[in-house]
């Protein structure tokens, strides 16, 4: 097997995920203060408005199509009848939908951080490089999508079966050996945003606000002998 | 019954001259750090005027507050917490930069810079957020003393439906200054609206702080307060507000505002509350009710029973001492001359307000001749509808009453006392007139007329000794600097030296250094 297939099917993977898991970690133990969303609204409203929905209803659309075509095995949907045609049918509109939404909301992020002044100058380094993995990552998944829907590649049967293999710890990289070149590009970019996560704006996605549907609308916290009501 | 202590605040507004010393103190000590530079804890509005940020009193518009469903039952006006995290990716409540206003500087640099030439250089404003020049169009005082009332106090909220009583033409205006700072609600809709359980009221005194740590930029506390007083700081997308200088109140200090407030007109005080009534009274169904259900919360300190269970609670002695000379107390309940401001949000707030005078003795001055008696000036109070239905709109949701009660007794005291110094006595007949007895006319008298540093702030110092652990709430208290040891700005713009560590914050919170410098000479 070819050394470059482990480097790039094997150890990236799982040294994405190293730095993913042990970044989240030393951030949220280091960095509460610096652990948000750090929205812009403030200084822009009307432009976020349109870019931020549909990127974010975009993305987590695109992720719900992910989870279903990956991490769903193909013997699953075959068992509830759903055939390859009618998959890639849904497959194809759905990811043309949800990655089209997120594509047209971030072209807006980034033309109103770059066309306001005032957003402008809240953008940190990480910002950029944020932005600019994630314009790569879903770009090169719109090229993937769309060279899918001319040509259908069977990924359920390479990408997938590898993906899961790397969860089950049984990694198979000569998997990945025939994939076209969209998805191995797409892949591997997003192993990169991954591994960028923990130190970046993107935390916030862990702090999805859920405990807000079980706290009491008033809390209160006491000095005195309180323990301490944290997140 | 469940007692807990409240930190309030009584503003006595005949006593405000508008110079905006309490703003400034108060900015010096907490919001001179880039990100706050349009953030005011302590601002003083004239009113008539459209307020900061601009008709913020327009809950149509912002949605801040509370209201009754139709089963009357209490709930956030902005919408429920699904609507909230629907929304969650853009709040179409929030205010943006340009409802305050583009915070600036000016280029002094080029004073001293500019090449030889004919004309003089002129140091020309500049963006405090992006260090470009700006054009002037709004600020944090731009209707100041009713300039451009044409334009803005014409547009207060307060003023709807009173066009034509409440004139601002030159000859028939009046005005009158509004010092606003958090109102640290005992049901406040900030709390209610942050999804990340970041916002909270200290157990021991009532104060509304934001977690820095905790605090997930979703800036639903921005939109949810009515009283927009709670503010987004920009630079490190955290929410920031007013902390009732609780560092300074533990230690038995008044907060910064009042300890410059030249009128002195600030009083701050503990008011024992039965915090098991708190959504009932927030949920009466007439507005106008609601002045008397806050009220019905806070307990007489005199009565045994509320101090032995005040004690049962965990209230130390020394604290129901206080409230028992309270100030906010006793201009709240006893004398009942304080009222609150924007009652009909609902959130019970503890920032009160003795009603000015002036505008109506201004008016009193053009209608009745120098030598009127009380009697007349009771007269023009009970006929006059401006500008007590004025007052009325924002200290008492509408409803004129508890103004000119509070007016009544304002004046009854002025003419007893007037009376009892030029003559050596005073009927008492007068205090029982307005419902009062002379011991208490005689101790408002103190209070508001006198009003020595220690009738104004009786503020039991925090203990300290009872504390789980201080160190445990560290970074939870609403302060935070984004860098370690550089923790405000050098005004005299020095540049910041290389971090001696590396420092992810770095990358995380701070923006990028232009080519083309950063703004504020930082």
């Amino acid at each position: 097997m070819d050394r470059w297939e482990i480097l790039l099917w094997v150890v990236l993977p799982y040294a994405a995920v190293a730095v993913f898991v042990t970044g989240h970690w030393f951030r949220y133990r280091r960095d509460q203060y610096g652990w948000g969303a750090r929205s812009t609204q403030l200084l822009e409203s009307r432009a976020l408005r349109y870019g931020s929905n549909l990127f974010h209803l975009g993305a987590l659309a695109a992720i719900g199509g992910h989870v279903m075509g990956i991490l769903v095995p193909r013997s699953l949907t075959d068992a509830v009848g759903l055939g390859e045609r009618s998959y890639h049918v849904i497959a194809g509109v759905g990811g043309l939908v949800a990655g089209g939404a997120a594509t047209a909301g971030l072209l807006i992020l980034v033309w109103r951080r770059a066309h306001y002044p005032r957003v402008r100058v809240t953008t940190t380094r990480m910002d950029v490089a944020t932005f600019g993995l994630l314009a790569a990552s879903i770009l090169t998944g719109m090229w993937a999508t769309i060279a899918n829907v001319i040509d259908e590649a069977l990924y359920r049967e390479t990408v997938a079966p590898w993906f899961r293999g790397l969860l089950t710890l049984d990694p198979d990289p000569s998997l990945m050996a025939g994939v076209p070149l969209a998805f191995a590009v797409h892949v591997s970019i997003v192993w990169l945003l991954y591994a960028l996560w923990p130190f970046s704006r993107l935390v916030h996605v862990w702090s999805i606000p859920i405990d807000y549907f079980r706290r009491s609308p008033i809390s209160y916290r006491g000095a005195v002998g309180a323990a301490r009501a944290r997140r | 019954m469940r007692i807990r202590a409240q930190m309030g605040m009584v503003m006595n507004l005949d006593k405000c001259i508008g110079c905006h010393t309490c703003s400034v103190t108060c900015k010096n000590v907490w919001t001179n750090r880039r990100g706050t530079e349009y953030v005011w804890f302590n601002n003083v509005e004239t009113k008539p005027g459209r307020g900061y940020p601009r008709d913020y009193e327009d809950q149509e518009r912002w949605k801040g507050g509370w209201e009754l469903d139709k089963h009357g039952r209490l709930r956030l006006r902005a919408g429920g917490k699904l609507k909230k995290l629907a929304t969650i990716f853009h709040n179409p409540d929030l205010p943006t930069l340009d409802d305050y206003y583009e915070p600036w500087t000016y280029d002094y640099e080029h004073l001293i810079s500019a090449p030889s030439s004919d004309v003089q250089p002129v140091a020309q404003p500049i963006s405090q957020v992006t260090g470009d020049p700006l054009k002037l169009e709004r600020g944090p005082n731009w209707d100041d003393d009713l300039a451009g009332s044409e334009t803005s106090a014409a547009l207060d909220v307060d003023r709807r439906g009173l066009e034509e009583q409440v004139r601002i033409e030159f000859e028939q205006a009046f005005m009158m200054y509004l010092p606003r700072i958090c109102e640290h609600c005992i049901n406040p809709s900030c709390v209610a609206s942050c999804p990340s359980g970041a916002m909270y009221k200290r157990e021991e005194d009532g104060i509304v702080l934001v977690d820095q740590e905790a605090c997930r930029s979703w800036r639903y506390c921005v939109s949810g307060c009515p009283y927009k007083k709670v503010y987004f700081n920009w630079q490190t997308g955290k929410a920031e507000k007013c902390n009732l200088c609780y560092p300074r109140l533990e230690a038995g200090l008044p907060t910064v505002c009042s300890e410059t407030c030249v009128g002195r007109l600030r009083h701050l005080g503990v008011v024992l509350i039965d915090s098991d009534r708190v959504e009932q009274a927030a949920s009466v169904p007439d507005e106008h009710d609601l002045l008397q259900a806050q009220l019905s919360l806070f307990l007489d300190p005199e009565d045994p029973e509320v101090r032995a269970q005040a004690r049962r609670d965990g209230i130390a002695d020394d604290w129901i001492e206080a409230a028992r000379r309270s100030p906010v107390y006793a201009l709240a309940k006893r004398f009942g001359v304080a009222l609150p401001l924007h009652p009909e949000y609902r959130t019970l707030p503890m920032v009160w307000y003795v009603p000015p005078l002036s505008p109506v003795e201004s008016l009193i001055e053009h209608t009745l001749d120098p030598d009127a008696g009380a009697d007349d000036v009771f007269g023009t109070i009970e006929q006059l509808r401006i500008p007590v239905e004025y007052l009325a709109s924002f200290l008492s949701a509408g409803d004129p009453e508890p103004v000119r009660a509070s007016l009544r007794r304002l004046m009854t005291m002025r003419a007893y006392m007037r009376a009892k110094n030029l003559h050596g006595e005073a009927e008492a007949q007068v205090a029982h007139d307005v419902g009062m007895s002379v011991e208490d006319l005689e101790e408002m008298y103190q209070q508001v007329a006198i009003a020595d540093y220690h009738d104004r702030y009786v503020l039991p110092k925090r203990h300290g000794e009872l504390s789980a652990s201080v160190l445990v709430d560290q970074g939870a208290c609403g302060i935070d600097f984004t860098q370690p040891g550089v923790q405000a700005p050098d005004p005299a713009g020095a540049a910041e030296g290389p971090a001696e560590d590396f420092d992810l914050r770095r990358y995380l919170v701070e923006p990028m250094r232009g080519e083309e410098g950063s703004p504020d000479g930082r």
